[in-house]
C-alpha cells in the first residue's frame, strides 16, 4: 500500500498560524509564551486606560494614583478610572470567551452574543423595564438585562431543539429572535421618547457610567461563566468533529450543550447588563485568536479571556483620546473599528468556514 | 442475561450450523430500532464474535448502518438492549465506554486550520480529563496510529488540504488512536474512487490480522465484503438473512434474497472469496 505524497490539493496563498515542523512539545511552549505575551499586552492597556483620560495622569502616577490615598491622583483613579478599567476587564473576558464558546457551540464563525439575540434580549428587557414599570436607576436595569438575556438563551436553546439542537438550528434560531427583538425595542423607543432618550447610552455599549459596586455585584456571574467555559473546552473540541464522532470519544454532546448556554448566558448577561450591547468584540477576537493558536480550544478560549478584554480597554482608552474634550462610546469604536479588522481577516484567511 | 446460542440467531437460516456461538464482547439482543415514527428493524438479534472482520451487507435502508449505529450507541433502541462486556451500553459511563467501543462515523467534520497530528491526537479524548493531561502515554499512541495508518508524514499538514482518500486514512488513525479493542465504521470506503476503497480496506484488514482488534463495517460493495470479512451479516428489512463466513453462505440464492439481483457466484481470481458477477441484462429477464 503506498501512499502519493500529497502535493496537488493545496490552496493558493493561505496565512497560515504556525510555521514549518514544530514538536508537540514547542508547539505547546510557543503557545505559553504567546499567552503570557498578551498578559502584558493586557497589563499594559491596563495602564493606559488609568492614566488616559479627560483629565490625563502621567505614567510615574498611576501606581500612587491606585495605592496612595495621599497621592492627589487617587480620587480620579479611585472614583472613575478604576471602576471603568475593572468594567472593561470583566466585560472584556466575558464577552470573548462567549463568543468563542459559541462560535464552538453553534459551528459558525458568524456566532456572537449579538447576532444570536442575547444582546437583543437584554436590550428588550431594559427597555421594557424603562417604558413600562418606570425603571430609571442604572443598577436597576442590571437585572433586567440580566434576565433578558437568560430568558433568551433558554428560548434559544428550546427553539434549536434542545439536547438534539443542531449547530444550523441554533444559528437560524438566534437570527430569528435577534431580529423580532430588535424590532420590539426600536418600537417602543419610537413610541415613547423619554425612554429612548435614556436607552441611547445604554443600547451603544459604554463603560462611562462603571461602578465599583456594579462590577462587584456582577463579578461572580462573570467568574462562574469562566470556569464553566474552560471546564467545557474539552468537550466543545470533541463537538468540532461532529455529534456522532464526540459521542463515540466519550464526550456527552447534550450535557455540554446545555452547559455551553448556561456558560454563555453567564457571560453576555453580566457584561450586556454592566455596559449595553457591545458588539464585535466576541465575534473578532475569537477570530483573531484562531489565527494564532488553531482551532484548540484549550488554548483558543484562554487566548480570548486574555485578549478580548485588551481589545476592550483598547477602544475604550482610544474613544477618550479621539472624542476629547468628550469621548466616543466604547461599542461605536469596537463596531468602528472591529468592521474594517473583520473585512481584512475576511480577506486574509479562509474565515467564513469555521 | 440469555447468553444460550439457541437465542442468538432467530433468523438465521444459514448460520454457522451446528458449532457452538464463538464469544462475543458486542451484541444486540431483541433490538427494535426506529427513528421518529419510521421502524427499521424489530426484535433484531446479532453478536459481533471476538477477533472477527465482520461485515454488515444489504441493501438500502435494510437498516445496515442503523444498526451499527445501535451498536455503537448513537441510537438508543426503542426495545431490546445492546450488550458490551455483558452490560448495558447505555448504562455504562460513556467515558468508559469509549475506552472499549470505537467509531469512524459515516460523516465527520475536520475544524477549519487542525493539522493532522493534532486530529488524531483527539481520538485520545476518553484517556484523559481535567486532571490527567497530555502523557507520554498519548504521544506514543497518536504516533503508532499515525505510523500504523501511513499517515506520520503528513502530521504537520493541515487536514482541509488533503486528498479524500488521506483523509479518511487520517479519521481512521484518530479512530485508532483512541485505541479500542473494538472499532466500528460506518461506511468507511464511501466517495473514496476504487483505490482509496481497496486502500482504506487492505488498511482495516491489516489492522485487524496485526493489532488484533475486533473491526464491524457496514460495506455497500458485496465483493469487498466477501474478500475482506471474517464474518458477514447480511440484513434484509431488518432482520438478518444470513451470517457467517463469507465463504459460506455467499451463494446466488442469498444473493437473490437480500438483494434481488440474480447472479453467478464465482471464486475470486485474486483471493478464491466468493466473487459476486451479476447477470447480463438478457439473462435476467428469464
Amino acid at each position: 500500500m503506498t501512499l502519493t505524497q500529497p502535493s496537488e490539493t493545496r490552496r493558493g496563498p493561505v496565512a497560515r498560524p504556525r510555521g514549518p515542523r514544530r514538536t508537540r512539545g514547542g508547539r505547546g511552549a510557543a503557545r505559553a509564551a504567546g499567552l503570557l505575551a498578551a498578559l502584558l499586552l493586557l497589563a499594559v492597556v491596563v495602564v493606559l486606560s488609568i492614566a488616559v483620560g479627560a483629565k490625563q495622569l502621567p505614567l510615574g502616577t498611576v501606581w500612587p494614583g491606585l495605592t496612595d490615598p495621599a497621592s492627589a491622583q487617587y480620587t480620579v483613579v479611585h472614583e472613575m478610572r478604576l471602576p471603568r478599567t475593572l468594567l472593561g476587564l470583566t466585560a472584556g473576558l466575558a464577552l470573548g470567551l462567549a463568543g468563542g464558546v459559541m462560535q464552538a457551540l453553534t459551528r459558525n464563525p458568524l456566532a456572537d452574543p449579538g447576532l444570536l439575540g442575547i444582546n437583543a434580549g437584554a436590550s428588550a428587557a431594559v427597555v421594557s423595564a424603562i417604558a413600562f414599570l418606570g425603571v430609571g436607576a442604572y443598577s436597576g436595569y442590571v437585572w433586567f438585562a440580566f434576565a433578558g438575556a437568560a430568558a433568551v438563551s433558554v428560548l434559544l436553546y428550546t427553539v434549536g431543539g434542545g439536547r438534539g439542537a443542531t449547530p444550523a438550528r441554533l444559528a437560524l434560531a438566534g437570527a430569528a429572535l435577534n431580529a423580532a427583538l430588535l424590532s420590539y425595542v426600536n418600537a417602543v423607543m419610537l413610541i415613547d421618547a423619554a425612554s429612548l432618550d435614556r436607552m441611547r447610552f445604554w443600547t451603544v455599549g459604554s463603560l462611562a457610567s462603571a461602578r465599583l459596586d456594579v462590577v462587584a455585584q456582577l463579578a461572580p456571574f462573570v467568574a462562574a461563566g469562566t470556569a464553566l467555559a474552560l471546564a467545557l473546552a474539552r468537550p466543545l473540541n470533541a463537538m468540532a468533529l461532529g455529534d456522532d464522532s464526540a459521542t463515540a470519544l466519550g464526550a456527552r454532546p447534550g450535557r455540554a450543550r446545555a452547559g455551553a448556554v448556561v456558560a454563555v448566558t453567564l457571560l453576555v448577561g453580566a457584561a450586556t447588563a454592566a455596559c449595553g450591547p457591545i458588539v464585535f468584540v466576541g465575534l473578532i477576537v475569537p477570530h483573531l485568536v484562531r489565527s494564532l493558536t488553531g482551532p484548540d480550544l484549550r488554548w483558543l478560549l484562554p487566548y480570548c479571556a486574555v485578549l478580548a478584554p485588551v481589545l476592550l480597554l483598547g477602544a475604550d482608552v482610544l474613544g477618550r483620546v479621539l472624542g476629547r474634550p468628550g469621548e466616543l462610546q466604547v461599542g461605536i469604536v469596537t463596531a468602528v473599528l472591529g468592521g474594517p479588522l473583520f473585512l481584512h481577516f475576511v480577506r486574509r484567511r479562509r474565515v467564513a468556514r469555521a | 442475561m440469555s447468553r444460550t446460542p439457541a437465542a442468538e440467531h432467530p433468523h438465521g437460516k444459514r448460520n454457522d450450523m451446528g458449532r457452538t456461538a464463538p464469544p462475543s464482547r458486542l451484541r444486540g439482543e431483541g433490538l427494535t430500532l426506529a427513528y421518529d415514527q419510521r421502524t427499521i428493524a424489530e426484535d433484531l438479534t446479532v453478536a459481533i464474535p471476538d477477533d472477527s472482520f465482520t461485515v454488515i451487507v444489504g441493501p438500502n435502508a435494510c437498516g445496515k448502518s442503523t444498526l451499527l449505529r445501535a451498536l455503537a450507541r448513537m441510537l438508543r433502541p426503542r426495545a431490546g438492549r445492546v450488550l458490551l462486556d455483558g452490560a448495558e451500553l447505555h448504562s455504562r459511563p460513556a467515558r468508559q465506554v469509549a475506552r472499549t467501543l470505537g467509531l469512524l462515523p459515516q460523516s465527520s467534520t475536520a475544524p477549519d486550520g487542525i493539522t493532522v497530528a493534532d486530529l488524531v491526537a483527539r481520538g485520545r479524548y476518553p484517556h484523559q480529563g481535567l486532571l490527567r493531561q497530555w502523557s507520554r502515554l498519548d504521544e506514543r499512541a497518536v504516533r503508532a496510529s499515525m505510523e500504523a495508518t501511513g499517515v506520520a508524514a503528513l502530521a504537520d499538514r493541515y487536514v482541509d488540504e488533503l486528498s479524500g482518500g488521506q483523509r479518511q486514512r487520517v479519521w481512521i488513525a484518530m479512530a485508532i488512536a483512541q485505541q479500542t479493542p473494538l472499532l466500528l465504521l460506518d461506511e468507511p470506503t464511501t466517495y473514496l474512487d476504487i483505490q482509496h476503497q481497496i486502500d482504506v480496506l487492505d488498511l482495516c484488514a491489516q489492522l485487524h490480522e496485526e493489532q488484533g482488534r475486533t473491526l464491524v463495517a457496514v460495506l455497500h460493495d458485496l465483493n469487498h465484503a466477501a474478500r475482506y470479512a471474517t464474518h458477514l451479516i447480511a440484513l434484509r428489512d431488518g432482520r438478518v438473512v444470513a451470517q457467517g463466513p463469507p465463504g459460506e453462505i455467499v451463494t446466488a440464492d442469498l444473493v437473490h434474497e437480500v438483494f434481488g439481483l440474480r447472479c453467478q457466484v464465482i471464486p475470486d481470481p485474486e483471493t478464491g472469496t466468493p466473487l459476486v458477477v451479476p447477470a447480463a441484462r438478457r439473462r435476467a429477464a428469464v
